[in-house]
C-alpha cells in the first residue's frame, strides 16, 4: 500500500461504466518524510475523502476490485482509508490530530 | 490511473487475433500538471469517443483490457475516460 494526499478531482463524463458515480482523486505519492515524491495516482474513492487529507492507497489490482465488489473492473488504484498518524525513523511525519 | 494526452492515431490491419475493433491511440502521458512525463504509448481506446487533442485517464497493464469488452484483448494501456475538468485543490494547508 502507499500513502498519498488528496491534492485534486478529476471529473469526467464519458468513461468506462464502472466510473459512473465514483469520485476519482488525484493524489500525491509521500515519501517516508511525508513530502511529496513527485508521483501521482488517479484514485476511485471508497472512504469519502476531502481535499488536502492524508490518505492510504492500494495498488494493486486484485485488491482495488475485490474491495469494490467487482470481478471485473479498469481499476488498479483505490483509497481505502484516512491517515491520522504516520510516524517514521522515529520521527511523526504526518500528525492530522 | 494516470493522465494522457492525445496526440496521434494508430492504424493496422494485420493484428492479434482479439484485436479486431479495437481503436489505437497515440497517448502522452502527463503529470499533475498536466506537463509531458515519460515517453508516448500505445492504448486501446476503451470508451470509443477518444480523438486527438483530448485529455484522458488510462490504466495500465492487466487492468488495461478489464476496461474493454473482451477483458481478455491483448493490450497493455487502455483509456478508461474522457477528462472534462482536474479540479486542484486550492489553499491545502502544508
Amino acid at each position: 500500500m502507499k500513502v498519498g494526499r488528496v491534492v485534486g478531482t478529476v471529473v469526467s463524463t464519458i468513461n468506462a461504466p464502472v466510473f459512473d458515480g465514483r469520485r476519482l482523486l488525484v493524489c500525491d505519492l509521500l515519501d517516508a518524510a511525508g513530502q511529496p515524491d513527485g508521483t501521482y495516482l488517479i484514485c476511485v474513492d471508497t472512504v469519502g475523502t476531502g481535499a488536502g487529507e492524508t490518505v492510504l492507497i492500494i495498488d494493486e489490482g486484485n485488491s482495488a476490485r475485490q474491495v469494490l465488489g467487482m470481478t471485473t473492473a479498469p481499476v488498479r488504484s483505490i483509497v481505502v482509508g484516512v491517515v491520522d498518524q504516520m510516524s517514521a525513523d522515529g520521527a511523526l511525519v504526518v500528525d492530522e490530530g | 490511473m494516470q493522465l494522457a494526452r492525445v496526440i496521434g492515431t494508430v492504424v493496422a490491419t494485420v493484428k492479434a487475433e482479439g484485436l479486431e475493433g479495437v481503436k489505437f491511440l497515440i497517448i502522452q502521458p502527463l503529470d499533475r500538471h498536466k506537463q509531458p512525463q515519460g515517453d508516448p504509448v500505445v492504448a486501446a481506446d476503451a470508451v470509443h469517443m477518444a480523438g486527438p487533442g483530448e485529455l484522458v485517464y488510462f490504466v495500465s497493464a492487466r487492468e488495461a483490457s478489464q476496461a474493454l469488452p473482451n477483458i481478455f484483448t491483448p493490450v497493455d494501456h487502455a483509456i478508461a475516460g474522457i477528462v472534462d475538468a482536474v479540479e486542484e485543490t486550492r489553499g491545502v494547508p502544508r
